[in-house]
């Protein structure tokens, strides 16, 4: 449910060099400054500026094309993986530009933890997937807390019930959604301060993807969550705030219950109400 | 502050890490740092091929020049070494195996990608990807004691009977020489031509066949269109053949007589470059004579490299550009 | 169209079975116990061909130690850094060396092992060969990764793995199987080679395990039996080959058993 201490600012996407968003009560996770991606020459980000709270589940939506996973993938720079790619601008995470010459991007990936649209489970048993994370980044002291910290990741992803009794096989037996929430404790098994999730639910049955959503719910009680979603029902249930993208220029950003009633953007009114897209 | 970074090509201005790897994490500078290591020794080892080659041949190739080339005296007692015979022997049983293996390579990958079904092409295939499997000196042995005697008694006479006019059927029947080698060859190459083709053929898009199909092509016809479009990609495969057909060693020397001389007649045994390296290179004890071996293997890795990268380039060219590959 | 076609198929697979039943029928006879253990005796008292098992073994484990983690470095560099010129122009150089005659190879190894240390060496024999091997093994693994879904790789990197880790940790266990496959063929491959054993390993008479030392083969021995004038050693460069082939035919049946499961 929309937070009531959040406040928000109408986006002017023409307008470059202005922030488009200001939130006050929260204070700002993560601020995008004047964002501008490439892959090779072709631009798919125009000058995005954008400030996410602490603590709320923002969505981004839009149309296919439009830009919202390439900014997710900004936040943890996971595009540095694409070749070809080039990134203008600033990302700061508290503060500090991710992007700034000499920036551990291990370090930041451990941080900002990231969930997939379609579920990739390594080839390895349930819990050496959960495990993974911590292991390579030797986060636990000894066996014991290791196997704690995979039970709580497992907990927290609402699968432990499930899969207690065979933790050790294969995670490629798991079904769909079990899988997908596998690698959400598999994000969530090393603590990252944001979460970051890549139309998470794009590929579940509506069962699988209504315990998912329940989840995000859940989590935010101790993550920031960022959620690329193309389903605007779904947005409207799990998020706190909304930023809709349209060309790679981002429209609006606002309070989801006001995106979803009354925007203050005539495309994004167009697109809510199903104009295109 | 607002420089542009990321992504793999993006110019990074800081310390060696990032040089070597754009996280900027000492493990993988190491690793990348590594592998590149491992790739830079793969370019070195050709680079130290060609130079220890070259560097071993220059006595030879600054006696003879390139009159070792036109030569056709190779006298290791009088220190007189010309290539000539060699060269026209790997020439010459090169063409007779592409003579036969070519019809026979584009026979089979037309009936394996075109024309059988499924559930034969698959165990076919495997079969004919066998005959790459055996050793080439097992060919040899095979050649030895059961294709040169058949030959000499099933083939070459009726051969000279019929054809002896020609000056290729004149000479003494013996089941060694020339055409025994180039029929080993054409064996040898047939596997290898016959797999490039399937694969040229295999990648030639449906829609072409459907759309000759629908202009009412028979079967056939429309083969004839994936033929042609897959030219350049066949002529590779020709050419991948021909070079694999010039190295070949072992098989060719034991069945092509091994005397250099230039003959004429297909019957008569020959000495290809490969063999005669094969041959007297543990015998050559003199600085000159081994010299003029080691440049034989010079020209061999010389042509056979060209050979190769023209073979490649065009069969890249073709499957690449059909099956729509090439983006990351 | 289609007979003549299938009459060129028919061919070829005919001249696979004459060679591969001939070799049978002829090796069959002279193939022993004492045969594989024993070592080559001068014509008239049989002897065998323990030594050349036992060198072509040592040829092969030295050659795969050398060539197998050089050349799958290359194919992992191939397939996560390869992009560039410089990846390009290693694929090229590794393509075209696949081409380039083993016989070339044997003199290449001559002039820079068999010169320095003055004598054909078991050494020299196992670097031939794995500069053969190493070309063969580095594009296969590359495609094999290549096969890897991307997803997998991110999967972990977005853990905070770095890339050696998601490399070593996940990629290249995930494509394990394709690679082995590559390595075995390889090794396949290597082991019918004659050629490039002529002037380095040079064959022997005897046992022998010493690396700076010559060492027998199979092929080496089929070869100078084949050309020999004894009817005795003939019969046993069939036996030889008959042995040679098991292992290669077992190899390639075995990686198409196991390959054919996967897909």
């Amino acid at each position: 449910m929309p937070t009531p201490t959040l406040t928000t600012r109408i986006a002017v996407p023409e307008r470059a060099g202005v922030s488009h968003s200001v939130a006050t009560g929260a204070s700002t996770k993560i601020a995008v400054r004047n964002l501008n991606f490439y892959y090779g020459k072709t631009q798919a980000l125009h000058d995005v500026s954008l400030e996410i709270p602490e603590r709320i589940v923002m969505a981004f939506i839009g149309p296919s094309g439009c830009g919202k996973s390439t900014l997710l993938r900004t936040l943890n720079r996971m595009n540095d993986v694409i070749p070809g790619t080039r990134v203008e601008g600033q990302v700061l995470m508290d503060g500090v530009d991710i992007y700034q010459p000499g920036t551990d991007v291990v370090d930041l990936r451990r941080k900002v933890g990231m969930v997939f649209q379609k579920s990739n489970p390594f080839p390895k048993t349930i819990f050496d997937n959960v495990a993974y994370g911590l292991r390579i980044n030797r986060l636990t002291a000894s066996k014991s807390e290791l196997a704690e910290r995979v039970e709580q990741a497992l907990n927290d992803a609402a699968l432990w019930s499930e899969v207690k009794d065979r933790l050790h096989t294969s995670a490629l037996s798991l079904s769909g959604g079990q899988q997908q929430r596998l690698c959400i404790a598999r994000a969530l098994a090393v603590r990252p301060e944001v979460v970051l999730m890549d139309e998470p639910a794009s590929a579940l049955d509506p069962i699988a993807t209504s315990k998912i959503e329940e989840l995000i719910v859940d989590l935010k009680q101790r993550y920031t969550i960022v959620i690329v979603t193309h389903n605007m029902q779904q947005a409207a249930r799990v998020s706190d705030t909304t930023a809709f993208f349209l060309l790679g220029k981002l429209i609006e950003v606002n309070s989801t219950e006001k995106m979803f009633t009354n925007p203050s953007e005539k495309l994004t009114e167009d697109y809510i109400t199903g104009r295109f897209g | 502050m607002d420089q542009p970074i990321g992504g793999r090509r993006s110019p990074l201005n800081v310390n060696w890490k990032h040089l070597l790897s754009p996280t900027g994490n000492t493990g993988d500078a190491v690793f990348r740092g590594l592998l590149f290591i491992s790739a830079l020794l793969m370019v070195l080892i050709v680079g130290a091929m060609i130079l220890a080659l070259a560097a071993k041949s220059m006595p030879s190739i600054r006696q003879f020049g390139f009159h070792f080339l036109t030569s056709s005296e190779w006298n290791p007692v009088k220190n007189e070494f010309g290539a000539l015979p060699f060269i026209y022997g790997t020439i010459v049983s090169s063409l007779i195996a592409l003579v036969i293996s070519v019809p026979l390579s584009l026979g089979i990958a037309i009936f394996l990608v075109e024309q059988a079904p499924r559930q034969l092409a698959r165990p076919v295939t495997f079969l004919i990807e066998l005959l790459a499997a055996i050793p080439s000196v097992v060919y040899g042995l095979w050649g030895i004691f059961v294709l040169a005697p058949f030959l000499r008694i099933h083939v070459e006479p009726p051969l000279q009977h019929w054809l002896g006019w020609l000056p290729l059927f004149k000479g003494p029947i013996t089941g060694i020489g020339l055409l025994t080698g180039g029929i080993i060859l054409a064996i040898m190459v047939t596997p290898i031509i016959s797999a490039v083709v399937r694969d040229v053929l295999a990648a030639v898009p449906g829609s072409q066949r459907e759309a000759a199909l629908a202009l009412g092509a028979t079967k056939w016809e429309t083969t004839r269109v994936v033929l042609v479009n897959g030219a350049p990609g066949i002529a590779g495969a020709v050419i991948l053949g021909l070079g694999r057909a010039i190295g070949e060693t072992m098989a060719v020397t034991m069945v092509i007589g091994n005397r250099a001389h230039i003959s004429a007649s297909l019957f008569e045994s020959s000495y290809t470059i490969a063999s005669v390296i094969a041959n007297e290179f543990t015998e050559a004890t003199q600085d000159l004579y081994l010299s003029a071996l080691v440049e034989l293997g010079l020209i061999l890795f010389l042509v056979t490299f060209v050979v190769n990268a023209i073979a490649r380039v065009l069969v890249w060219n073709v499957t690449r550009k059909m099956s729509g590959v090439g983006n990351a | 169209m289609t007979t003549l076609t299938a009459l060129c198929t028919l061919v070829a697979v005919g001249i696979l079975l004459i060679i591969l039943i001939y070799i049978a029928m002829q090796g069959i006879g002279s193939l022993s116990f004492r045969f594989l253990v024993d070592s080559p005796r001068p014509v008239g008292e049989g002897g065998g061909i323990g030594n050349a098992i036992a060198g072509t073994l040592v040829l092969l484990g030295l050659s795969a130690a050398i060539g197998l983690p050089f050349g799958i470095a290359v194919g992992v560099y191939l397939s996560e850094f390869g992009e560039g010129k410089f990846g390009s122009l290693v694929r090229f150089l590794t393509d075209t060396l696949t081409g380039i005659p083993s016989i070339v190879t044997g003199v290449f190894v001559y002039t820079i092992v068999v010169v320095p240390l003055k004598h054909f060496s078991a050494l020299a024999g196992g670097i031939a060969l794995a500069l053969i091997m190493i070309p063969i093994v580095a594009r296969t693994t590359e495609e094999m990764i290549r096969l890897v879904p991307q997803s997998l790789r991110e999967g972990a990197l977005a853990l905070g793995a770095p890339q050696w880790r998601t490399t070593l940790g996940v990629v290249i266990p995930a494509a394990a199987s394709g690679i082995a496959t590559g390595a075995m063929l390889a090794i396949a491959r290597i082991s019918g080679e004659t050629a490039p054993l002529l002037f380095t390993a040079f064959g022997s008479r005897f046992f022998s395990y010493y690396l700076d030392q010559p060492v027998a083969s199979l092929t080496v021995q089929i070869y100078n039996y084949a050309i020999s004038p004894y009817d005795e050693w003939h019969a046993q460069a069939w036996a030889a080959t008959l042995v040679l082939m098991t292992l290669i035919l077992s190899i390639n049946i075995i990686v198409r058993i196991f390959t054919r499961k996967r897909f």
